[in-house]
């Protein structure tokens, strides 16, 4: 099976805490990943090392086999990389057509292209990707008016805008009403079956990652605790200790 | 993405108004003149500081390089700069129309692309910096560049330049600089127009709103903001040309880098108009200057006391500016909708391929 991330060895310290040990996974070609883990066991600080927020310490990240742990944020999301962030991040300024319309792939983006205008049907696409996350009847509201949970959903939809190859989502179910979720969850797999998007989730959420995940990755005080399909995982006696603090 | 929704009416007005303006008022022919040049100011400066929310207070520095390169070049086509400037004005140029012409020409399409050069080298050092210290940082740019010229001889230093005497009479130099003013706002207005529909003016508006995320989702933001710099220096460097020969005199204090005066007066202007808008830039720079010119006459030594109370209770209590606030108070005449629009095909879902 072909890996699109490959981590090796990678460590990464701040100061004198060690975020990151020693840790090596590989995220799969057109499965869903997890990653979990108690608050504070490097999940983020991992999640910004794999796409170039800061330089790692040691250890090598390659995308689709090219080493990328030089390369900074915007050139690694031109190479089909994309994140969302824990504290969601949109364009708040901007409706959400507009939001939708600036996170199309900028991979083959020209010198000359910054000057064209939008094709309709980019607005088109705009929409349509709105509806898919439920967002539609909002989309000439400005997108800082929504709520925060209406911003996640349109975070995924601006990251599926752009067509990646990889989506890395940081905890996409946090501050979702519950009733949502199951909805979020299966627009998650749809984009992952459908769209083929390989997904890579750090998640809280147990029901949400156990349900989806093909393969999960726990970590612990900046190590690699245990990794397997979701059913190991979840009886897996050193990742209960975690998470119950035995650690 | 801007959709410019303005009636043909109001450009129409516009039009008429900087025709007949100086037929109808021949003795304010520069000062309205210098009202075309304030509307350029506040355009320019909002490209950045209202679209991509950079607030620049060195916007001046360009300014400045374009009355100095056009300086440089209208003297050095006919004779020595170092020689011309060392006379400190013992043999001050003059030219047939032909020749002057044919220099200011030269003189502007230099200062334009010149100044355009200096933004992009400068912006790939300064537009690494973010909000405040981006302000702190260009008004260095503009302090240094002002104490540079006025150390440097070979431009005059602080005696400066004597510009080369326009052929014909003064009435006709004003209509003349009025003409090219007027011409260089309605330039810029198109031009900021255009840009602001294209990718690149929703490419600065989320810069503004959030660069990190922009740079998360693979915008080319550097790329961005030197060009969007580029264009603003591109047309405050070609208004400095024509600004020098206005003057008929080059120094760097109150000539090229008046920064404390121009310098501020765009700030001020774009927002008191409404930064972030296409025409607030115009309708703040158009009441300032309005408000100017009447404190200067009617309140002579009190009018930077009436300036600084404009724009004390601008920033204080109208940060949107005129027309921030209008929009504010009926969006929906902007296009701007607040209320949820179910649309037509709720239903047909699923339709993302």
């Amino acid at each position: 099976m072909n890996s699109v991330i490959e981590v090796k060895n990678v460590s990464k310290a701040f100061g004198g805490v060690q975020a990151n040990h020693d840790i090596s996974l590989a995220v799969p070609e057109g499965k869903i990943t997890g990653l979990i883990g108690p608050n504070g066991s490097g999940k983020t600080t991992l999640f910004n090392s794999i796409v170039g927020y800061h330089p790692i310490d040691s250890g090598s990240i390659l995308y689709e086999g090219h080493e990328i742990s030089d390369l900074r944020v915007p050139q690694i999301a031109r190479l089909g990389m994309l994140r969302t962030f824990q504290q969601t991040r949109i364009y708040g300024n901007m409706n959400c057509v507009k939001n939708m319309l600036i996170s199309v792939p900028h991979r083959k983006a020209a010198f000359m292209d910054m000057f064209r205008p939008y094709r309709a049907e980019l607005t088109e696409k705009a929409e349509n990707l709105l509806e898919f996350v439920g967002l539609y009847a909002k989309r000439r509201l400005k997108a800082g008016d929504l709520s925060f949970g209406q911003q996640k959903l349109l975070e995924f939809a601006m990251a599926l805008m752009n067509e990646p190859t990889v989506l890395l989502l940081d905890e996409p179910t946090a501050g979702i009403n519950p009733t949502l979720i199951n909805g979020l969850i299966d627009r998650l797999k749809r984009a992952n079956t459908e769209f083929g998007i390989t997904l890579f989730i750090i998640e809280h959420n147990m029901r949400v990652i156990m349900n989806m995940a093909d393969t999960v990755y726990c970590l612990a005080h900046g190590e690699l605790l245990a990794s397997g399909p979701p059913e190991e995982i979840q009886n897996d006696q050193r990742v209960i200790d975690a998470y119950l603090g035995a650690h | 993405m801007h959709v410019d929704r303005t009636p043909w009416y109001v450009y129409a007005a516009v039009l008429a108004a900087g025709i007949l303006a100086p037929i109808v008022f021949p003795a304010y022919t520069t000062q309205i003149a210098l009202l075309w040049l304030m509307i350029l100011f506040a355009l320019t400066w909002d490209i950045l500081g209202g679209q991509m929310g950079y607030n620049s207070l060195g916007n001046i520095f360009f300014f400045g390089a374009g009355v100095y390169i056009s300086a440089v070049v209208q003297i050095g086509i006919f004779t020595d700069v170092g020689a011309y400037t060392s006379a400190r004005g013992g043999e001050q140029l003059v030219l047939g129309y032909f020749d002057y012409f044919g220099s200011l020409f030269a003189g502007m399409g230099a200062a334009a692309i010149g100044a355009a050069l200096l933004a992009i080298v400068l912006g790939w050092v300064l537009l690494g910096l973010r909000g405040p210290y981006f302000a702190i940082g260009t008004l260095g740019l503009a302090l240094s560049a002002r104490e540079l010229a006025g150390a440097w001889e070979w431009i005059g230093g602080g005696t400066g330049v004597p510009m080369p005497i326009y052929p014909g009479l003064p009435h006709e130099k004003s209509v003349v600089f009025y003409i090219a003013y007027f011409i260089m706002a309605i330039v810029t207005f198109l031009t900021v127009r255009w840009l602001y529909s294209t990718r690149f003016g929703l490419a600065i508006n989320a810069i503004r709103d959030d660069e990190e995320k922009a740079e998360a989702m693979g915008i080319h933001t550097t790329r961005h903001k030197v060009v969007a710099w580029a264009v603003a220096a591109f047309f405050l460097g070609m208004s400095g040309a024509a600004f020098g020969n206005i003057i008929g005199y080059v120094e760097p204090q109150e000539v090229a880098f008046p920064t404390v005066t121009f310098g501020i007066f765009m700030v001020v202007m774009s927002l008191l108009g409404g930064k972030g808008t296409l025409w607030g830039p115009v309708i703040g720079a158009t009441l300032f200057h309005i408000i100017k010119e009447a404190t200067w006459t009617y309140m002579l030594g009190w009018q930077w006391v009436a300036l600084g109370v404009l724009i004390v209770v601008n920033v204080v209590f109208f940060q949107q500016g005129i027309l921030g606030w209008v929009q504010e108070k009926w969006p929906e005449r902007f296009g701007l909708v607040v209320e949820e629009d179910p649309g037509e095909d709720q239903t047909a879902g699923a339709a993302a391929e």
